[in-house]
């Protein structure tokens, strides 16, 4: 009796599998009205320009979002990837995308108009869509200075006084990266142990963490992207966050000399792209005036398109004057800065 | 004519195993090195992986990052094995072998840290214990601090905070495979210390421990295997373990050649865990031979030992579960409208649909790969199995490109074919769908049923086998009708222990995935790395909820099927 109901476990186990993976299976050929995103990028901070993309075009999108290893999927995938565009924070992340040989030239006349030279690809692999800067949080209270740059970080009067996320974190490893671009490798090491010496506690937690220490007065400067403090401020299911937010100044490091540093989000185009026409159609979507709009309204991040308004809040931090390194130069340090923060020991924070 | 022989059985037992045909074992080698192959074909892709050139990667790794990894992550592992051990073991004990106020209620609220993911629980720690959290605001209120820097208070967000934390989520699987032992064994061995003179602790030491040793290895095996793989409480508190730097050498310094042969370095620490363990418990067996079974007698508390062992069970319980369920709460209240939301139903719906053919594919396989094991009578093929089930050790998103390459491989030559016999085009068939995630975490949850089949197997006395096979019965016979009735608990533990577990998993789940399909963790995720975690509080209790029932189903029929199963082996025994 125990075997007959074994077997029909088993059989109902291969009924119920096969008839849910047949529902779950990525169908081959696909229709023609579909752009389909792998992406690095929250659902939901893309959703709205992604919804206007269809509205207008009717165009649907359906999205794979993960946190890591897209590029190893779609290599893995190869030819049959159903992969149309590939969504992403940081330049890094672009530049690894188009090193492991997931992407494939755009040659758009709309796309390379709307996005200034030194926010995309020269061999046209990927494109910036909106850009970040790596601001300083200072405190209100306890922060008289209103300027500063990236290499006071390392001055001793800021000891015990600095708080980041990880050194091993994209946002940090870009913004060390092009100080390698900068200063080359020797100078950058001892510049990071500077910084180090100048922790207030061990490098955790996410950048709106650092913000809370800057306002619980753990540290009194932290690093952070400008659009979470935009974020925060308007933070009405967690209004404790407004607090923090609101307790912190945005400096805009370098502002008077090279720039602050900016990093992008960006897009790229999969190798095997299913649906190249409407994908590329979403890119160049992606980088118009009505897109651009809504990523700056929405999300608070710099549009990348010239002359597109950035939002009344993070107008409210003052003008932003962006590196004008080239995003390249950044992400072929991105190794030697990843290293380097291990051999300073960055992330063990200031007391060893 | 058992009661004397020794307890500690399998003298004389090479007299009295029936002769096994050349025929049976090869068909026993066969079939578990089939399933092997098919539960570690994501290990050899890894593997293969690791051969690849890692680029620059070793120099820096040998120079910074190993030393240090290999030491925090040895600490972790120390401070999460004796930890996990100590609770584990127990709090089992005093639940099963005491009697004091609370006993019944602890004995299945000890279970429940179990349900909630051990990111959930960092996060909710640094919440309350960090600087503006609710400990530290009514301390500086207290005494009148004003800012951080006027007082000294324990930092969450490091090596012993990944520890305790860990160690609270993990202790779990220590207790219920210590318990079930506990509950099992037989009252005569300890009757026997008892009337020897033992007292409750000596008992406890000489003769409850050692025979509770397997099933403490299993428990702790499978906490550490958890608490190497995992990256979302370590980068939250900033440990830099061995599976911190696989993900830095993959994604900051781009090669994932180099992160496989960290992963493999990872797999052979393990795997040498493993081996020491079992080394060290040699021929030993522990099964225990005698059919009288009786109810144990619990010693009863009174007093200050009564509170000292109600709170003993109370404190992790609170840790583990009730502070962390708390503060889910508090976020949740403020967003009830998610509760009914139809994107998290049908997460719910995703989540719980994987989860149950995780748990029934991952039983079946580990049964097949215990009994075959006790078929063929060889050592080998349980290590075989052991080591088949290792993938659990490796961060998931390791494993997950582990998974891809082999399925999209798969796929890709079926197309290929397809298109050229018959000119049609199958595209993805598995890699990308449903399929991949069960098989994933089929893989990754193997090492959590084979364990507890593994234990659950081993207590039933060969002696049983013998009898089935003189009658006539074949081995499958004897498995459905000796052996799967007596295994009943264990059966039940695996399924709802590879059940949870599936519920949780997030780091493979994610990335091979299908489009627009959201499980339970995912959600919580996906909310989560927008910095705005409370918005994930709904989905992370619901993941707790449906954990819970399971979990309660799992210690009753624990509880009942113990004493059955008494019954039903004491029949068994003397048809």
């Amino acid at each position: 009796m125990l075997q007959s109901l074994g077997a029909r476990v088993v059989r109902a186990f291969f009924l119920v599998s096969f008839a849910y993976f047949a529902t779950t299976a990525v169908s081959p050929a696909g229709e023609a009205d579909v752009v389909n995103i792998y992406s690095y990028r929250q659902p939901d901070l893309i959703r709205p320009m992604l919804d206007a993309f269809t509205r207008e075009t009717g165009i649907r999108t359906q999205i794979i979002f993960a946190a890591k290893g897209l590029e190893e999927r779609i290599r893995a995938e190869g030819a049959l990837s159903p992969a149309d565009v590939i969504l992403t924070v940081d330049i890094s992340r672009l530049a690894a995308a188009k090193d492991v040989g997931v992407t494939q030239a755009v040659d758009d006349p709309a796309i390379t108009e709307n996005i200034p030279l030194q926010y995309r690809d020269e061999e046209g692999h990927w494109f910036g869509l909106t850009m970040r800067s790596r601001v300083v949080y200072a405190s209100r209270e306890r922060v008289s200075e209103d300027a500063i740059t990236y290499e006071e970080l390392a001055d001793p009067k800021w000891k015990g006084r600095i708080c980041t996320r990880s050194g091993q974190h994209v946002y940090n490893i870009g913004l060390i990266a092009s100080m390698i671009a900068h200063h080359g490798e020797e100078w950058v090491e001892n510049w990071l142990h500077g910084v180090k010496a100048n922790l207030a506690v061990k490098p955790t937690g996410n950048d709106r963490a650092q913000a809370k220490a800057v306002y619980a007065g753990q540290c009194d400067i932290a690093l952070g992207n400008t659009y979470y403090i935009a974020l925060m401020r308007t933070n009405d299911k967690e209004p404790k966050q407004k607090a923090w937010a609101n307790s912190i100044k945005v400096l805009f490091p370098n502002a008077d000399g090279r720039g602050s540093h900016v990093n992008i989000s960006g897009m790229a185009l999969a190798a095997h792209a299913p649906h190249r026409d409407a994908a590329v159609k979403l890119m160049a979507y992606l980088t118009g005036e009505a897109a651009q709009k809504l990523y700056a309204e929405t999300n608070h991040e710099y549009p990348v398109k010239a002359g597109v308004p950035v939002s009344e809040m993070v107008a409210s931090f003052g003008q932003l004057n962006a590196d004008p390194l080239p995003l390249s130069e950044i992400a072929k340090n991105r190794r030697m800065a990843s290293e380097l923060v291990d051999r300073v020991g960055y992330d063990d924070g200031p007391s060893s | 004519m058992t009661s004397l022989e020794p307890i500690l059985g399998g003298r004389g037992r090479a007299i009295l195993a029936p002769r096994q045909s050349a025929y049976g074992r090869t068909g026993a080698y066969a079939i578990a090195g089939a399933v092997c192959l098919f539960v570690a074909l994501p290990l050899i892709a890894l593997a293969v992986i690791a051969t690849g050139s890692s680029g620059e990667a070793w120099p820096h790794l040998f120079r910074t990052v190993l030393p240090r990894a290999m030491v925090t992550t040895a600490l972790l592992i120390a401070g999460v094995g004796v930890g996990t051990a100590a609770i584990g073991v127990g709090a089992a004990w005093l639940v099963s072998m005491c009697r004091f106020p609370g006993r019944g209620i602890f004995e299945v609220a000890l279970v429940l840290p179990l349900a909630v993911p051990t990111y959930i629980v960092a996060y909710a720690y640094v919440e309350i214990l960090d600087f503006t959290g609710p400990v530290q605001s009514a301390i500086r209120d207290l005494f009148g601090f004003q800012s951080a820097r006027d007082y000294w208070f324990p930092e969450i967000r490091s090596l012993p905070g990944a520890i305790f934390v860990m160690t609270m989520v993990l202790y779990p699987y220590v207790y219920l495979t210590t318990r079930v032992l506990f509950l099992m064994q037989s009252a005569c061995a300890l009757d026997v210390s008892r009337t020897l003179g033992s007292g409750p602790l000596r008992l406890f030491f000489r003769v409850a421990l050692p025979l509770a040793r397997p099933a403490v290895a299993v428990g702790v095996t499978l906490a550490l295997m958890e608490c190497i793989n995992d990256i979302g409480a370590v980068e939250f508190f900033g440990v830099r373990t061995l599976t911190f730097a696989i993900y830095d050498t993959w994604f900051n310094r781009g090669s994932l050649a180099g992160a496989a042969q960290l992963a493999m370095i990872l797999l052979i620490v393990v795997i040498a865990i493993i081996a020491t363990e079992r080394a060290a418990r040699g021929r030993q067996r522990y099964h225990i031979t005698t059919t009288r079974y009786q109810p144990l007698a619990r010693f009863s508390l009174t007093g200050w030992r009564a509170a000292l062992a109600a709170f003993g069970c109370f404190a992790p319980v609170a840790l583990g579960f009730l502070v962390p369920a708390a503060l889910l709460a508090d976020f949740s209240s403020r967003r009830l409208e998610q509760f009914t939301s139809p994107a998290l139903l049908s997460a719910g719906i995703n989540s719980l649909t994987i989860a149950i053919l995780s748990a029934v594919a991952a039983v079946f396989l580990a049964l097949v790969l215990v009994y075959c094991a006790r078929l063929s009578r060889s050592s080998g093929v349980g290590m075989l199995g052991r080591f088949a089930a290792i993938g659990y050790a490796v961060p998931g998103t390791v494993l997950a490109v582990g998974i891809l390459v082999p399925l999209a491989a798969f796929d890709n030559a079926i197309d290929a074919m397809m298109r050229s016999l018959f000119g049609i085009s199958t595209g993805l068939l598995l890699a990308g769908s449903g399929a991949a995630i069960v098989y994933a975490c089929t893989v990754r949850f193997l090492a959590v049923s084979h364990g507890a089949l593994d234990a659950g197997l081993a207590k039933i006395t060969d002696h049983l086998d013998m009898a089935a096979r003189t009658l006539g019965r074949g081995p499958v016979r004897t498995l459905t009708a000796i052996h799967l009735p007596l295994m009943r608990p264990a059966l039940a533990t695996a399924a709802l222990l590879v059940f949870v577990d599936t519920m949780k998993e997030l780091s493979a789940t994610i990335l091979l995935r299908p489009f627009n399909f959201e499980t339970l963790a995912t959600y919580v995720y996906s909310q989560a790395s927008r910095g705005v975690f409370e918005e994930a509080a709904p989905a992370a209790l619901v993941i707790v909820g449906v954990g819970l029932v399971p979990l309660m189903i799992l210690l009753r029929t624990g509880a009942q099927n113990a004493v059955e199963r008494r019954s039903a082996s004491t029949r068994a025994g003397s048809t």
